[in-house]
């Protein structure tokens, strides 16, 4: 166990290294110079110096790379060339939001996606299944920013029964913060419910068809001790593979979402800094969110042959 | 291939989705015909509700939403057909390439789909926009490139399922070259996953290009792009709810088709998965 361990996080290596590749020269790509890249348009002749010795700009384009990596690997992501704000503090500051965006979502996706899919695979080919089929298909279709936008305009505006936009920490008032959270959260988790539920219904059919089950059957095992005791738990291992790429997919989504409702997150510093063209911090957010994909991954691959130790590289 | 056809005219959902994506082609195509309106004349009436005249109503500069939904699905289209052929040439070649040779070529591959994959499909395609700058055709381009990996990945293991085969091993070893056995022995042979992928990216990009557009950073303000209407309407939900509901309406059905007809063409190419 520990040496698959050891290896599966020696194999993240290189990806995370690809990561900072791509964004150390996604901002070499942007045209004119990196000095304006950083700074923006307007700086002075002192800043501009500084930036390039800090940098090492005047040095080949692999120093510059080691120089980079060195501060990042120090947790120095740079400033913001828009607030001057440290960026990986801006990060920091914002990651419970989107941490707890993601969760709520997650929570959603398998409260309702799991029992779901069970139910419309126990339904195989009868109306709760077609009915599921196709709820399923729809949540893959309705985009996240039209629900959250339908949303606003239903429960917010007309019923009143959240409001449409804002943010209260969960630790200064935790009511009122889910009373914030419970629309964006839904609004996220929708797509990722319906992703669950069409996994979880596809493996549990072809759990079902084992033959333990029949036996299981034959021997008067009741439908939920069944289900719950011997399909689903045979049936984790893939819907918890699809939670973990889905969180990546969250992580995504959480741009839009974050947007619609005004929840100062990662997706929404993240959208403020390509928009503001805030090069050191979109570096920053991307670099941040890349490297959380990769731990997730690596978290999910663990879970994953704890769960079925006949799992191995 | 008689066969695929019966056993994918057999499933009634998988057909009408196949429906709605044909009329959605054609709405696209003869949008100038189809559309009442032109969709970027100002009128009179804003904000009007739908009525008679305006069936969907009209937006906040009087223009006819029913019309630029129209010329939207133009856009969707192009955006779609443009963005999954960019994924589908450089995503296939990249995993025809690492399946068939392995070794070094797949490790490098591989590792490059890795960290694409690494980065969330949004904020990717924001990043590429940002670099790019926005228009529709750097749009196109970045769903491109978010969308290569996923072909990559699913020719690579589609080869490596056929590499050993006997017809692959009879051409090599009467001595075809390497690109002509890829072109002619392999390429036929993993359509069926890259087909359906093709069909499945295709309402992934529809909704990568609304969502771009609706955060701005997609098609031009002034198109009649689905994503930007709904973020133009965005601003108007409490007095006019229509200019962003229809257009997000849209863009749900259309996506649904291709989804829908992605998972038929899933089973009918692939019979066994049909057995659930």
């Amino acid at each position: 166990m520990l040496s698959y361990i050891v290896r599966r996080i020696l194999v993240s290596i290189p990806v995370l290294f690809g990561i900072s590749i791509v964004t150390f020269f996604m901002i070499r790509l942007v045209p004119g110079d990196t000095v304006t890249a950083l700074l923006g348009t307007r700086y002075s002749e002192e800043q501009a110096i500084q930036l390039k010795a800090y940098y090492g700009l005047d040095k080949p384009l692999y120093i510059q790379y080691l120089i980079w990596i060195g501060n990042v690997l120090r947790g120095d992501l740079g400033r913001s060339s828009f607030s001057g704000d440290s960026v990986m503090q801006s990060i920091i500051e914002r990651l419970p939001v989107t941490l707890e965006l993601t969760l709520i979502s997650v929570l959603i996706a398998s409260l309702v996606g799991i029992p779901l899919g069970i139910w419309a695979a126990y339904r195989h080919n009868r109306l709760p299944d077609y009915m599921a089929t196709f709820v399923g298909l729809l949540g893959i279709s309705i985009p996240g920013f039209w629900l959250g936008t339908i949303f606003i305009l239903l429960f917010a505006l007309k019923l009143g029964w959240a409001p449409s936009s804002g943010y209260i920490s969960f630790w200064e008032n935790p009511l009122q913060n889910l009373h914030h959270m419970w629309m964006p959260g839904i609004a996220l988790g929708a797509a990722v419910s319906a992703v669950v539920m069409r996994m979880t219904r596809s493996t549990m059919l072809e759990v079902l068809s084992e033959d333990y089950m029949k036996m299981a059957r034959a021997k008067g095992m009741s439908p939920l001790r069944l289900l719950t005791r011997h399909a689903l738990k045979n049936a984790m291992i893939p819907i918890i593979t699809v939670l973990g790429i889905q969180i990546g997919y969250l992580i995504g989504g959480s741009v839009v979402i974050e947007q619609i409702f005004s929840l100062p997150g990662i997706g929404r510093l993240a959208l403020q800094a390509i928009t503001n063209r805030d090069y050191a911090l979109m570096q920053g957010t991307i670099l941040f969110v890349g490297f959380c994909f990769v731990v997730i991954n690596l978290i999910v691959d663990i879970l994953y042959s704890i769960l079925n130790p006949k799992i191995r590289y | 291939m008689k066969e695929i056809w019966y056993r994918f005219s057999k499933n009634k959902l998988a057909m009408t989705g196949l429906l709605f994506i044909s009329c959605f082609v054609l709405i696209a195509l003869g949008a100038g015909w189809i559309a009442p309106f032109d969709p970027y004349a100002l009128g009179t009436e804003m904000l009007g509700k739908p009525s008679i005249h305006h069936w969907l109503g009209t937006d906040q500069l009087g223009r006819d939403i029913l019309s630029r939904i129209i010329y939207g699905a133009r856009i969707s289209l192009r955006v779609g057909v443009i963005a999954v052929g960019v994924a589908l040439l450089i995503g296939a070649t990249m995993g025809i390439l690492a399946g068939y040779f392995g070794k070094w070529v797949d490790a490098i591959i591989s590792r490059i789909t890795d960290v694409l994959f690494s980065i969330p499909d949004i904020l990717l395609a924001l990043s590429i926009m940002a670099i790019l700058g926005a228009s529709t055709t750097n749009l196109m381009i970045a769903i491109g490139i978010v969308y290569t990996p996923i072909f990559a990945r699913i020719a690579r293991s589609a080869v490596l399922s056929i590499k050993s085969s006997l017809y692959i091993e009879a051409a090599r070893s009467i001595g075809v070259g390497h690109i002509r056995i890829m072109l002619k022995h392999v390429l036929p042979n993993i359509m069926a996953p890259l087909i359906v992928q093709i069909t499945l990216s295709f309402a992934f990009a529809i909704l990568a290009e609304a969502a771009l557009s609706f955060l701005g950073l997609g098609a031009e303000p002034d198109t009649p792009s689905w994503g930007t209407m709904l973020n133009e309407g965005k601003d108007w939900m409490e007095s006019a709810w229509w200019i962003a509901v229809f257009p997000g309406l849209a863009i749900t059905i259309a996506v649904l088709s291709f989804n829908i007809l992605g998972d038929g063409l899933r089973d009918a190419l692939d019979p066994k998965s049909n057995k659930h």
